[in-house]
């Protein structure tokens, strides 16, 4: 600094013209640089607050009212401690005599399994209700002020800390009220769709890869592929969606429905609204990133891996399968699993295709209508009450821990292919 | 061609010109699957323009072009509304993203040490992978909440365009810094090391000679962003609002052209019906733009890009 200053004052004595200068010039570098840092942690910070908002929501307290007490069934409002018969007494003691005759002409109380009684008890008698629902920080750091409101609005109500994402969640589908609701069909939808666009988009787009890097030659009809496969890299996801809608769903139903094929048409007459559809609508989305990650992977492999092939006779299919493709492979599977994560992810697409908008029953097949988390969670944010941003919220969580143990698990196998490989 | 060595043969037949059907086959495979890229280039193209066509047919595309109202119920197809839309959110979208970016990619390419880029790589990657949904959650629950607890309810709308534009900015960013820091780090060592032989500062270094130099690469860097905020969905599908309206005020909601698209193909839609070609309608617009940006992009890359050698 003082060594800056003297310097500064040196030229202020006629040296040259631009050294009087120097002290805000740097000053104003300093600035800057402070600036340059700021914008970058503010980026990271925003990343912070994105999970935080979600996590916020995800738990929290709950305030519940019930038409039936539950501590006049059991001490300590506990029912899971009641017997088989205790529970049925309940339910003959509080249900009205008609439900009753419907539920036992379904199957005899006296029959049903555990579970499925204390389901009962507590849908049907204790008759739980949200009335309010807190976030995490107002659970933990505004006590004070939750129990005031619960005083003042809502006195009958029970408080209990609710963790939204739990294993009822995971385990139920759909339903009309959000603390029933459960994310299991969409999760099996995704995965299957997955399934799908995995097993269409990966060989052929490794294939459209070798082609581009080892086989076609430099002339127009390459080069216009090439351009073409950037350019479908860049079109919005929701144009494949139109796509989707117009080839697979509409032009090609009776492949995508399964009538081609005389599988029973799906009694839920899903009409090329199905799994399928939607996995083959992610495949072509997903493909050209594929193909250009995969094209960068055969391109690391050094020349004279392929030359030593030749050299020693082997034609150009047989460098390639077993010289260059497990050369690249590690490169083409972390390339192909960061392109399957953002299909994953994908919502607009398949709302075009047409997921369904309330789905309580599993997928049977690849032919059944179908919903994913995605949807799911765009489906339940897009409804005004709280407490189904609350399960949009325990939904988001599930969605980033499954794309995100797919990452691990693609760098795990990265690491065991390398350390397998024989050369760099 | 093929067979035995012939044994009084002066010249043995050349392996190369041996018939290898495998491998032929193999090639031939090899093609059709890249040429799949093309047919679905050639799938969009086909299917956006004969549905479009059918509704330009019934509709005349000057009023489409023309008109400042979009309410499909009583014939009004003019797609002012919902264009308006889209460019407000990725106006406000460009916004945060190109001045951050920018900076993100200075302070990463400049002055971060190896250390720290390391490090914060991988954070902005995470910001890139998660889906967009989630963003469109944010925005709706947290921002919008955020702001109107700071300027006021009145102002501020349940659904605006001005808050799902500003987390479409934060979906933007990772990709907009992460060119940009490509760009300044091609620009070669020798160039920062002339600048500061003549005794410039390390910010007059950055800004007046590394960001120069690298300009085209940035300039396709912020236009590939606004064909991807152009292009966007789930965030203005949850945040924007719903209803075409032809607005400058972003704090009202109004429906952008994706927006549009989602919430009138996610309901029951009748196919073969105007208001289902309409929708392929919008998407082409929606394709011409994104693709006119996304060659704008690479032109200037391949044109103006200073390859350093």
């Amino acid at each position: 600094m003082s060594a800056a200053k003297s310097r500064a004052a040196t030229g202020a004595r006629g040296e040259g013209s631009f050294l009087p200068n120097l002290g805000k010039r740097q000053a104003s570098g300093r600035r800057w640089a402070a600036a340059f840092a700021a914008a970058t942690i503010a980026a990271v910070l925003v990343l912070g607050a994105l999970v935080a908002s979600i996590v916020n929501d995800a738990f929290g307290l709950v305030a519940m009212e019930f038409t039936v007490d539950p501590a006049t069934l059991a001490p300590g409002g506990d029912i899971e401690k009641l017997s088989d018969a205790e529970l049925v007494a309940a339910l003959e003691d509080n249900l009205k005599s008609r439900r009753l005759r419907s539920l036992g002409n379904e199957k005899p109380l006296a029959e049903r399994e555990r579970a499925d009684l204390l389901a009962l008890v507590e849908d049907e008698v204790i008759g739980w209700e949200v009335v309010e629902t807190f976030s995490l920080a107002e659970s933990l750091f505004g006590r004070a002020g939750v129990d005031a409101f619960m005083a003042a609005e809502h006195p009958e109500a029970k408080l209990v800390f609710r963790s939204w994402v739990n294993a009822r969640f995971l385990a139920a589908s759909q339903s009309a009220t959000a603390i029933d609701a459960g994310v299991r069909s969409a999760l099996i939808g995704t995965l299957m769709t997955i399934l799908i666009t995995v097993a269409t988009a990966f060989p052929i787009g490794i294939a459209a890869a070798i082609w581009l890097e080892e086989y076609a030659k430099d002339d127009k009809w390459n080069r216009f592929i090439r351009v073409n496969i950037y350019n479908l890299a860049g079109v919005p996801s929701i144009i494949y969606g139109m796509l989707g809608l117009a080839i697979f769903v509409r032009a090609l139903e009776p492949v995508t429905s399964g009538a081609a094929f005389g599988a029973a048409a799906d009694p839920t007459g899903a009409n090329g609204r199905t799994i399928l559809s939607a996995g083959l609508t992610l495949a072509l989305l997903v493909l050209p990133v594929i193909i250009i990650n995969a094209q960068e992977a055969f391109r690391a492999v050094p020349r004279t891996l392929r030359e030593s092939g030749y050299a020693v006779g082997a034609t150009k299919w047989q460098v390639v399968w077993h010289h260059v493709l497990p050369a690249a492979f590690d490169r083409v599977l972390t390339g192909t699993i960061v392109a399957v994560s953002r299909a994953i992810g994908e919502t607009a697409p398949l709302v075009v295709v047409g997921a369904s908008t309330f789905l309580t029953q599993d997928p049977t097949s690849v032919f059944s209508k179908f919903t994913t988390l995605p949807i799911q969670i765009y489906q339940w944010t897009a409804r005004p009450q709280e407490d189904f941003h609350n399960i949009a919220a325990a939904a988001i969580l599930v969605l980033l821990v499954l794309m995100l143990s797919l990452n691990a698990f693609a760098i795990i196998l990265r690491n065991r292919l390398r350390a397998k490989k024989r050369f760099a | 061609m093929t067979g035995n060595f012939p044994e009084e043969g002066n010249a043995r037949p050349s392996l190369a010109k041996r018939a290898r059907p495998f491998e032929a086959a193999i090639r031939g495979l090899l093609f059709v699957s890249a040429a799949i890229s093309v047919l679905t280039t050639l799938g969009i193209v086909l299917t956006l323009g004969t549905e479009s066509w059918g509704f330009f047919r019934e509709v005349g595309i000057l009023e489409f072009l023309g008109s400042l109202e979009w309410q499909p119920v009583i014939g009004d197809f003019g797609i002012w509304p919902l264009f308006n839309a889209t460019l407000t959110t990725s106006f406000y979208a460009m916004l945060v993203a190109l001045p951050v970016g920018l900076m993100v990619a200075i302070y990463l390419a400049e002055y971060a040490s190896d250390r720290v880029r390391e490090t914060l790589k991988p954070v902005l990657e995470v910001l890139a992978g998660i889906p967009t949904v989630v963003y469109g959650y944010f925005a709706l629950a947290t921002v919008t909440p955020f702001l109107r607890s700071l300027l006021g309810t009145e102002l501020v709308g349940v659904y605006n365009t001005f808050s799902a534009g500003i987390v479409m900015g934060i979906l933007i960013l990772p990709l907009v810094s992460s060119m940009c820091e490509d760009a300044l780090s091609a620009v070669p060592r020798s160039l920062r090391e002339g600048a500061y032989a003549m005794g410039a500062t390390k910010l007059e270094v950055a800004t007046q000679v590394v960001v120069p130099a690298a300009f085209s690469g940035l300039a396709a860097a912020f236009i590939l962003g606004l064909s991807r905020a152009v292009g966007e969905t789930m965030i203005v599908a949850l945040a924007a609002g719903a209803g075409p309206k032809f607005t400058l005020n972003p704090f009202e909601p109004a429906e952008t052209m994706t927006g549009h698209i989602v919430r009138i193909s996610g309901g029951d839609i009748s196919y073969d019906s105007i208001d289902y070609r309409s929708l392929f309608a919008i998407a082409l617009v929606l394709f011409l733009v994104t693709l006119a940006l996304n060659i704008l992009s690479r032109r200037i890359v391949a044109k103006h890009g200073e390859v350093y050698e």
